[in-house]
């Protein structure tokens, strides 16, 4: 089970990114993380919500082109070079990210880090063989 | 040198009708002969050669548009055995075929005899050095001016586009006294000047021989004022001949066709009614003496008006106002015809984006760009900047190929481009001419 993100496309002009969060919002759908990596064109939102499946279906009404993908997610200590020990690994068995982006779970001291990687099963078995906490659900 | 050939240049309008007249009774006779499509447009109305007494009976005769050259595309409107045709020539059509024309060996000498007589109008000699920035090629710009050049006796200098610094460089070094390039392409070389430290006045240049795209007369006075020279409107398109159709004398109050060969009327866009002097509609030309691919009543799409009053010059060619607009969607970027179509034909057969496209041309600096708005089809979207970068440079590759000019593709979301009742408007031209 890898985790499930939900990519937008969006072209730049304004007000455009407050269309997409008005669309769940209606739909009373809670965004649990989310990241954009933008041009001067256009940008990707990437969200993790927590019903996608929802989610899905109300954007893909509201006419958004939307992605489905699944991510790697891994748990580490929310301390200084906790995600950095797994980069580590990670390089070393040489791969490569496309993209990355986190957040904290500041109760239980955590931070989540999710990655997009070619070969999801592989990349999960590293990280368990390094016994590092790797997500099995779809939804966080 | 006032004139090439005053004999023709200067002949009395009533002279050059009788003349007029005798070429295109000639003429209908040929492509009649020689020509299917022409002779079942003819036989179609019951249209016989004999019925053509004189010029005056132009009229009669049905129009050729650019889809009679695309439904015979590539050479089934020559009229001349291909053993006499000695080149080809070609410009975009509006989809993917492109429109061909041949010339025969007279065809090219008259369409030289043109570009010489243009030349001296403007201002130029057989002492000329004719600096050719016009693309050489299947574009008839480049090898228009230079056989012009040539036939005047003038020193050719046939540079072609491209690599601007050398040739600024061989500019100055020949002392060019005339340039030939597009209005827009002066102006570039007028600022790549500048960045070089080359003073306009370390320059011979007198007189720019400028054409193949609108320009205004704003931009006359810029590029007069920057190059330091008298800059002139050429007139032309490959399906007539070429450059040197109509060229602009000193006095500048419209451009001369050399209507001794090409015969020039103007008629209502909406009726293809013939218009009057000084009415504005869509220009038509028949070619009085072509060999290779003759036209008869070719709707060239450019809109304007006819002059007829006698000019200070001298020269009894009629002339034509600078073109106000177009009465189809080509549009002229940097010199280049583009159809939408054309565009839209490389938008259809990518899958992952839909048939919803704007395109939106401006001048940025005084270069055209254009830029293509294009949905993502429904459904499709990606997670990585990188999958939308590879798109989007498939579809800048191919519109490339398919136009000749480097497009700004701009992908945009599904449904976000305007919709419109009736016909779609798909193009915003937002340079003023």
């Amino acid at each position: 089970m890898y985790v499930n993100q939900i990519a937008v496309f969006l072209e730049n002009r304004a007000g455009r990114i407050n269309e997409f969060a008005a669309c769940l919002a209606k739909a009373n759908i809670n965004i649990i993380v989310m990241s954009i990596a933008d041009t001067t064109d256009y940008g990707i939102l990437r969200v993790i919500t927590e019903d996608n499946e929802k989610a899905m279906k109300v954007l893909k009404e509201g006419g958004f082109n939307i992605a489905s993908t699944y991510l790697v997610g891994f748990e580490v200590d929310d301390r200084p070079g906790a995600m950095q020990e797994v980069l580590d690994i990670l390089y070393k068995e040489g791969i490569n990210i496309g993209y990355l982006y986190s957040f904290v779970r500041p109760i239980e001291k955590k931070a989540i880090i999710l990655i997009k990687v070619d070969d999801n099963d592989y990349v999960a078995e590293i990280l368990k063989k390094h016994g590092i906490v790797v997500i099995d659900r779809n939804i966080l | 040198m006032d004139y090439y050939n005053k004999e023709m240049e200067c002949m009395s309008p009533s002279e050059k009708e009788v003349l007029q007249g005798e070429k295109l009774k000639k003429i209908v006779k040929t492509v009649y002969e020689r020509v299917k499509p022409y002779r079942e447009k003819m036989d179609a109305i019951k249209l016989k050669p004999e019925d053509i007494k004189s010029i005056k009976d132009i009229y009669k005769l049905p129009f050729t548009t650019k889809q009679d050259l695309r439904d015979n595309y590539p050479f089934g409107m020559f009229a001349a055995d291909k053993s006499d045709i000695i080149r080809v020539h070609a410009s975009s059509g509006t989809t993917g075929k492109l429109t061909v024309v041949g010339y025969t060996q007279k065809d090219i000498d008259i369409w030289a005899e043109c570009c010489a007589r243009a030349l001296v109008s403007v201002g130029g000699s057989r002492d000329s050095v004719v600096h050719i920035a016009y693309g050489y090629g299947l574009f008839t710009g480049g090898l228009g001016m230079h056989y012009g050049a040539e036939k005047l006796g003038a020193i050719a200098v046939p540079v072609s586009s491209g690599n601007t610094a050398r040739q600024i460089q061989l500019m100055k070094d020949f002392e060019a006294d005339i340039l030939c390039c597009t209005p827009s392409y002066a102006i570039y070389i007028a600022e790549e000047m500048a960045k070089m430290g080359i003073k306009e006045e370390e320059m011979s240049l007198k007189y720019g021989v400028f054409g193949a795209e609108p320009w205004t007369n704003e931009m006359r006075k810029e590029i007069e004022k920057k190059l330091r020279l008298k800059a002139f409107d050429i007139y032309g398109l490959s399906e007539i001949t070429g450059p040197g159709v109509a060229i602009e004398c000193k006095y500048q109050c419209g451009s001369h066709i050399q209507d001794d060969y090409f015969y020039p009327e103007i008629v209502s866009e909406d009726t293809l009614e013939p218009l009057g002097s000084g009415q504005k509609g869509e220009l038509v030309f028949t070619t009085l003496e072509k060999e290779g691919i003759p036209l008869i009543r070719y709707r060239t799409r450019d809109i304007t008006a006819l002059n007829y009053a006698p000019c200070q010059c001298g020269r009894t060619g009629v002339r034509i106002d600078r073109i106000a607009g177009r009465s189809d969607d080509m549009l002229i970027i940097r010199g280049v015809n583009v159809f939408p179509s054309q565009i839209e034909s490389v938008i259809i057969k990518e899958k992952d984006v839909a048939c919803h496209y704007h395109i939106t041309v401006d001048r940025v600096n005084n270069l055209d760009t254009m830029q293509v708005d294009i949905e993502l089809a429904e459904g499709v979207a990606f997670d990585e900047i990188k999958t939308v970068e590879k798109l989007k440079e498939r579809i800048t590759a191919e519109i490339g190929s398919a136009i000749g000019i480097t497009a700004n593709v701009k992908l945009v979301s599904s449904g976000s481009i305007a919709r419109s009742e009736g016909k779609a408007k798909r193009v915003t031209d937002k340079r003023k001419f």
